[in-house]
């Protein structure tokens, strides 16, 4: 079907400021992105997908300007020991970052595969992406495909001794950056992938992440800071047999963003597992899309989404389970809830199932309300003040999100951040 | 049953089950009624529309809301976003119009009425003299008429056949009528409801029905009016290649109370057939309907030649303040089902309820489910869905919840349980979820082989074992939407789903 003439402008509009990376042997994975871009056209309000949250800004030829967020507290996992790779309003900076040496793994900078001749990076650049652009398009993530600049390739082998922290810096405020990060986990072989920072006014991110047989990725993201940027992030996942995936997600304001999560779990045995805690105070608009498909048998997947809004935040779910015929004893749960502190914010959900085989366990859930009167009455009554009783409870709402990290030190690091910003902004 | 058959039954559904909805797949109600039929020519233009129009001897007013309404169908597009496929209907194949030649000479009373639609509709199960009780349900013979009894309009492809009991309705002051008849005497009531609920350009085939509905019901209830018997409606599609269009249109006045009673069957047939119907139902302050439905179309053969394709908007506007409806449907027949009945709760403190099971097997499919908007203080939902797929069917749950800023202490409870027999069919659930207030509580769950933990563990807390306490939370949960239905169709509706879920959980 032809491309609505609308739709058709637009896209050439937002093209027409983007320049192609001389990308060597990336090229034709580009060159394939952009026919994908061209065909699909890129997102508009009408479109189904997008019901829910207005892309104008993520696809405007430039990014709307957003000012540099200054506070005294340090980023998120700073006292951990950690690889740091750090990028400044989306380009790689070797200063910052540490030695990407480290046993068990081995980085390098997406321009690097080529002359390096990196063949699993090769192979799998735009794979994914591509991959998930069935049932649903995601053109965002193709022009992303197209057009990232930079990005690294990580290899994992073994077990590395420390996580890897991807950190993300803000510097000018009309920075409109697009990275592409790809990552293989062999069998066997385990890691844990951090990211945080508010990245650039405008951020277009996608991660491909294939995990073989056998191997385990732990993702641990915290986005937020800077309340006038923009976001719109993929990640494709990919799960072969008995491999395990966990992502948590935390954000924290910031005007737009949209994150989505494609999880396939193509392997028997393998266990995804996505969640997510937001906290949304004043106009933020955030946005959690997960899409996770089944597609061979005894495979578990999670996913637990918990909102917090007030003062105009709204806060949009839209989570699909797809089991396809043959994935039998499939576990799939979904959850998604929201807590709305008071009249102005809202919350909009789709918890979608799509079911093709019988012999499954397939749930959902999704709750919408106000803070519990009884258990606010019951705190009271033991002599906690309305003010800490109401954070007391909103923690322990988005701690059933954060719990879902394995990671005891990363859980700290997150509860503390999220009681700090209660207490302040109470 | 060869589809069924062949396809492998999970360990743990009982026979019965398996059974009950392989009965479902022998159709009952296939043969069909050899009467002389006039039709107006194929296809669908102005010209069919003042056609259909002037049958029904319709006033000025009427024709031209027609033909805005056939305009305004032209420039829209059939929808695509429901989870169905068939192929692309021809609307210039099909036959708007068609009603027994006998029908020409509107019959004064039942008697008159030609023997041979009557019989059509004793062999369906649905007398229509009066004084006789609507059979089918085993013993009721032998209950006393007076309190059993259903006046019923009947309708027989583009016209109405009679409708019963009329006199004695009219003494509460209910009309009970085929719409034509309605828009002839009561047109005041008319002109001011139609199109006020499901308007004219609602959606692609709810304008098609303005365009060309032929006959339907029209109730009227009074103020304070507690409608003293069960008012029911009978479909009946015989012609071929005909599309069925009607229109129903239900009033409660302030303070009335009425139940009103849905059924439909066609014959087998090897071409798939179109049925697009509207039901707009205005409900006043303090007054309540219920609406329940037994749909029991052809469902097209095991190979999922034929059957009907059933495009209904259903509505209903709670616009008094206590206002009350509640939308019961077991959807067992028609090849593609595209419905959705839905509630506006405009009114403070009005109540929506739907209770659906939905049943599809061999090439049936179903997309169904409900919309709930709230705009009123204090207004309560509850959705309770079942779905059963068997053979090579498709089953969705596609629903909207939404509570507007103004909808402040509103409640909704969402439940969806699906039910898959055989791994070539499916089950989805779309729901849609909107909150825009914080005092609003909003709660959706949805299954698929699973019961609630809660009550499980408190059956369990009381000696039973795990078996016992899903069988016993399952089957009443099962029951519950049954026992929304009306006596008549209980009994009906029982025989057609009769399946049971136990053994399926866990």
């Amino acid at each position: 079907m032809a491309l609505p003439e609308v739709k058709q402008t637009v896209t050439q509009a937002r093209l027409a400021n983007l320049v192609m990376p001389d990308a060597g042997c990336t090229r034709a994975a580009r060159e394939d992105a952009l026919a994908r871009v061209l065909e699909m056209g890129l997102p508009s309000r009408r479109d189904e997908y997008w019901k829910y949250t207005r892309p104008d800004t993520l696809i405007a030829p430039e990014a709307p300007h957003a000012a540099v967020f200054h506070s005294d507290e340090p980023l998120l996992f700073s006292d951990l020991d950690r690889l740091k790779i750090v990028f400044v309003d989306g380009v790689f900076s070797p200063e910052e970052s540490d030695d990407l040496t480290l046993e068990g793994v081995s980085i390098d900078r997406i321009e690097d595969i080529c002359c390096k001749d990196i063949h699993w990076a090769k192979e799998l650049y735009g794979v994914l992406e591509t991959r998930g652009q069935t049932p649903v398009q995601r053109p965002l993530a193709a022009l992303n495909t197209a057009f990232a600049a930079d990005g690294v390739a990580i290899h994992v082998t073994g077990k590395p001794s420390k996580p890897i922290s991807l950190i993300y810096r803000h510097a000018s405020d009309s920075s409109d950056a697009m990275l592409h990060h790809i990552v293989r986990v062999e069998s066997g072989a385990e890691v844990t992938i951090l990211e945080n920072g508010p990245a650039a006014a405008r951020f277009n991110k996608c991660i491909e992440i294939d995990i073989a047989d056998g191997g385990t990725l732990h993702h641990v993201r915290a986005q937020g800071r800077d309340h006038e940027r923009r976001a719109a992030t993929h990640m494709f996942t990919r799960l072969g047999r008995e491999s395990v995936y966990k992502s948590f997600t935390l954000t924290v304001n910031g005007v737009l963003t949209r994150n989505e999560q494609i999880v396939e779990l193509t392997g028997d045995d393998a266990i995804a597992q996505v969640s997510g805690a937001c906290v949304g105070d004043g106009d933020f608009h955030h946005d959690d899309t997960v899409f996770i498909t089944h597609d061979a048998v005894n495979c578990e997947s999670r996913q637990v989404f918990k909102k917090v809004l007030r003062n105009g935040a709204t806060g949009v779910f839209q989570g699909k389970i797809l089991v396809k015929q043959g994935a039998q004893k499939t576990d799939g749960y979904q959850i998604s809830q929201s807590l709305l502190l008071d009249d102005d914010s809202q919350f909009l959900a789709k918890p979608e199932l799509e079911i093709y085989a019988d012999d499954v366990a397939c749930s959902h859930g999704s709750t919408s309300g106000a803070i519990d009167e009884t258990a606010l009455f019951y705190l009271r009554s033991r002599g906690v003040p309305t003010k800490e009783a109401t954070n007391m409870l909103t923690l322990a709402f988005l701690a059933e999100a954060v719990d879902e990290i394995e990671d005891a030190a990363l859980v700290e690091a997150i509860v503390n951040r999220l009681e700090g910003w209660l207490s302040r902004r109470s | 049953m060869a589809a069924l058959d062949q396809t492998q039954v999970k360990e743990g559904v009982d026979q019965e089950t398996v059974d009950a909805v392989r009965e479902v797949g022998t159709y009952k109600y296939g043969w069909d009624t050899d009467i002389e039929m006039e039709y107006a020519p194929k296809g669908v233009n102005p010209d069919i529309v003042r056609l259909i129009s002037g049958k029904n001897e319709e006033p000025e007013w009427m024709t031209e809301w027609r033909l805005a309404a056939f305009e305004r169908w032209t420039q829209i597009d059939e929808p695509n976003w429901a989870m169905v496929s068939y192929p692309k209907i021809d609307f210039q194949d099909q036959y708007y119009y068609a009603r027994p030649k006998s029908m020409e000479e509107k019959p004064k009373s039942l008697d008159e009425v030609d023997p041979k639609l009557l019989a059509t509709y004793e062999k369906l199960g649905i007398p229509l003299k009066e004084q006789m009780i609507l059979a089918g349900v085993e013993g009721a013979e032998d209950m006393p008429a007076e309190g059993r009894k259903v006046a019923v309009d009947a309708v027989f492809d583009s016209v109405s056949v009679g409708t019963t009991f009329q006199d004695e309705l009219m003494k509460h002051g209910v009309i009970f009528c085929s719409i034509s008849e309605a828009i002839r005497e009561h047109p005041e009531l008319v002109k001011k409801y139609l199109g006020t609920v499901v308007p004219v350009s609602d959606n692609y085939y709810a304008t098609l029905n303005s365009a060309v509905f032929s006959d339907g019901s029209f109730v009227y209830i009074p103020p304070g009016v507690r409608c003293p018997m069960e008012l029911s409606t009978y479909f009946r599609i015989n012609a071929e290649n005909t599309g069925q269009f009607e229109r129903t249109l239900i009033i409660a006045d302030k303070g009335s109370y009425v139940s009103y009673l849905e059924g439909c069957t066609a014959p087998q047939r090897d071409t798939a057939q179109l049925h697009a119907a509207v039901v707009e139902i205005i409900i006043e302050e303090d007054a309540e309907v219920k609406y329940s439905t037994v749909q029991n179309w052809f469902p097209g053969d095991e190979n999922g030649k034929g059957g009907i394709y059933n495009f209904v908007t259903k509505r209903a506007d709670c616009r008094g303040d206590r206002s009350k409806v509640m939308w019961t449907q077991v959807e067992t027949g028609s090849a593609v089902t595209w419905k959705y009945p839905s509630c506006i709760l405009r009114g403070d403190d009005s109540q929506g309820e739907f209770y659906s099971i939905a049943i599809t097997n061999n090439y049936q499919q179903a997309d169904t489910g409900t919309k709930m908007i709230h705009l009123g203080k204090n207004t309560k939902s509850r959705i309770v869905s079942k779905g059963i797929s068997a053979g090579k069917a498709q089953n969705t749950y596609r629903g909207l919840v939404s509570m507007h800023p103004k909808a402040k202490d509103s409640r909704n409870y969402t439940q969806c349980d699906s039910l898959l027999i055989g791994d070539k069919c499916g089950a989805h659930t779309v729901p849609y979820i909107e909150v825009k207030n914080n005092s609003s509580r909003v709660e959706h769950e949805a299954t698929t082989s699973k019961v609630d933990e809660d009550q499980l563990f408190y059956c369990r807390q009381r000696g039973m074992d795990e078996e016992e306490a899903v069988a016993l939370v399952v089957n009443g949960f099962c029951k519950d939407v049954l026992q929304a239905l009306p006596m008549e169709f209980a009994m009906e509706a029982q025989q057609l789903v009769a399946i049971s879920l136990e053994g399926s959980v866990g």
